[in-house]
């Protein structure tokens, strides 16, 4: 299947049960098109990986579909819904979190849940705190200002955050990236969990293959503002005969133009 | 518009407040230290001038009318400063929360703020001074109504401004009390500046507030005409602010510059 933005492609995404359908995405600024035609849906209960060099135009994507940037041109419908238009209906089921966007330190840990729990418009909020901070094992920092943690510790703070209105779709920008391996470990499991018992969706960079291959079901890789490749994680690394996806990642950033839309799905 | 939703910006910046001694500080020391120095200067040149001309009401009603303003326009910008220094701006931005939302949530800190702060001047202008800000009466609430509504104004300016250039111009927050209150005849009639600034004073709807506070003070009478000119200025300057704001958000979400908010 292409996912360079031809019609068919399009109507192929364009499927009920899809959470998050994005159609000739496009991102231009001044003479960059940082992302150019993009298009690729999410289905239920589906981890994607958005995997590419960096200035691919990843974070970009993700930014777009979260609504901190707007499109210079295509679509995305999340349940089925324009976000450009019903982003009141939209944003209270999606939430995101990002390596790069920490919590305020100034603020407890419980203070920033509870913050985003009324942001969110969460059903009794302190429960729903208080039943976070157990589940990510932030109990005993639940008084401790978020900026005296350490970054492992933050990025559970994010974590939490991030599932605290349990998002039907969930958008993760490198969500474990100063995470030990163990705790990182932990909180995948956590995610494919809530995804498998929650019947949500993620779209989910990271420069961590293995993290890609452990949860994702179906990869991206974008290189130039493009999707050049799109499938899952074994079928890629079985069809251009790598070890591995960090093999293929590296080939791709090195020879993008080596891989033919053709090769996609 | 989501009540929830103001209420947490607010439950934000309360937070920040209730523990931080240098932030409790801000809301009272420099309004207090204020009210001090002006109400002992005032003193002195009632002592000196005579009683001819009331020292007390006219200089230290004008430092508690200043500062409705200044607290007014500080409670918003520094609110939004706050976000930008924890580099929040992503998280808000990214949740249900609307720019209105935003926008409402710290109009309501800033009243808060504003409420905390001139209560503290106006109880200590009353314990040493005894100065009494009600002996204006009924003409108090257009003044000061005035007065929150072009704090706002200009914070909601300074914001937009932030929002779209960066934290790099924070320094407008910090000095633009500083560039109007020449202009706003706090301390002086308009008459008293050089022909040349006064169109600018004209212009600055505060100066009505403190001319008509004068007046009030001295003679006891509300000038209508003053409150009409002043109120007319502030809503056209106040919806300038509203679409600057949403037209500054705009350009933000246009250029993707939320990202700047991580780095700078």
């Amino acid at each position: 299947m292409r996912t360079n933005g031809g019609f068919i492609t399009n109507f192929l995404y364009m499927t009920d049960n899809a959470i998050l359908e994005i159609r000739n995405l496009t991102k231009i600024y001044g003479t960059l098109r940082a992302v150019d035609g993009v298009s690729f849906s999410i289905a239920r209960k589906e981890i994607i990986g958005l995997l590419g060099p960096n200035g691919a135009g990843k974070t970009s994507i993700i930014n777009m579909v979260a609504g901190l940037l707007m499109p210079d041109g295509g679509e995305i419908k999340i349940f089925g819904m324009n976000l450009s238009e019903r982003r009141r209906d939209i944003m209270p089921r999606m939430n995101f979190a990002a390596a790069y966007a920490q919590l305020p330190g100034n603020l407890r840990v419980e203070e920033n849940l509870l913050i985003y729990a009324l942001l969110y418009g969460v059903g009794n909020p302190d429960t729903t705190v208080r039943s976070l901070l157990h589940e990510f094992d932030l109990e005993e920092f639940a008084e401790t200002r978020t900026g005296l943690l350490s970054s492992g510790e933050q990025s559970r703070v994010v974590l939490a955050k991030a599932l605290i209105s349990s998002p039907k779709l969930l958008l993760l920008d490198e969500p474990t990236a100063s995470l030990d391996p163990e705790t990182a470990h932990r909180m995948r499991d956590k995610i494919k969990n809530y995804v498998s018992k929650n019947e949500s969706a993620v779209l989910w960079t990271s420069h961590h293959m293995n993290e890609i291959e452990d949860v994702c079901s179906r990869v991206l890789f974008i290189s130039h503002g493009k999707v050049i490749l799109d499938g899952k994680p074994a079928d890629l690394v079985n069809r251009f005969k790598k070890k591995n996806l960090e093999e293929l990642f590296i080939m791709i950033a090195r020879e993008p133009l080596s891989v033919h839309p053709a090769n996609c799905g | 518009m989501s009540f929830q939703r103001i209420y947490a910006i607010f439950l934000r910046q309360f937070f920040l407040l209730r523990r931080s001694p240098s932030r409790i500080m801000g809301v009272f020391y420099w309004s207090l230290l204020e009210v001090f120095i002006w109400g002992l200067i005032s003193r002195y040149l009632h002592s000196v001038g005579g009683e001819t001309f009331g020292f007390v009401t006219v200089l230290v009603g004008a430092v508690i009318f200043w500062n409705f303003f200044t607290r007014t326009m500080n409670g918003i910008s520094v609110s939004f400063l706050e976000d930008v220094w924890s580099r929040n701006l992503i998280n808000l931005f990214s949740s249900p929360l609307t720019i209105g939302e935003y926008a409402a949530g710290l109009i309501v800190t800033s009243i808060v703020h504003t409420v905390f702060s001139i209560a503290g001047m106006v109880a200590m202008a009353w314990l040493f001074f005894s100065y009494n800000i009600f002996l204006f009466g009924f003409f108090l609430i257009p003044f000061v109504f005035l007065l929150f509504l072009f704090g706002w104004t200009i914070g909601i300016f300074a914001t937009a401004f932030i929002l779209r250039f960066g934290p790099a111009v924070e320094i407008l927050v910090w000095s633009a009390p500083a560039l109007i209150m020449p202009f706003a005849a706090v301390f002086y009639p308009v008459e008293a500046l050089p022909g040349a600034f006064r169109p600018i004073s004209y212009l600055i709807p505060i100066s009505y507030v403190f001319e008509g506070m004068r007046r009030a003070a001295i003679g006891g009478t509300f000038d209508v005409r003053f409150f009409i000119i002043a109120l007319v200025l502030s809503v056209f300057y106040f919806a300038g602010a509203i679409f600057v704001f949403i037209k500054m958000y705009h350009i933000v979400l246009k250029r993707g510059l939320f990202t700047r908010f991580m780095t700078e």
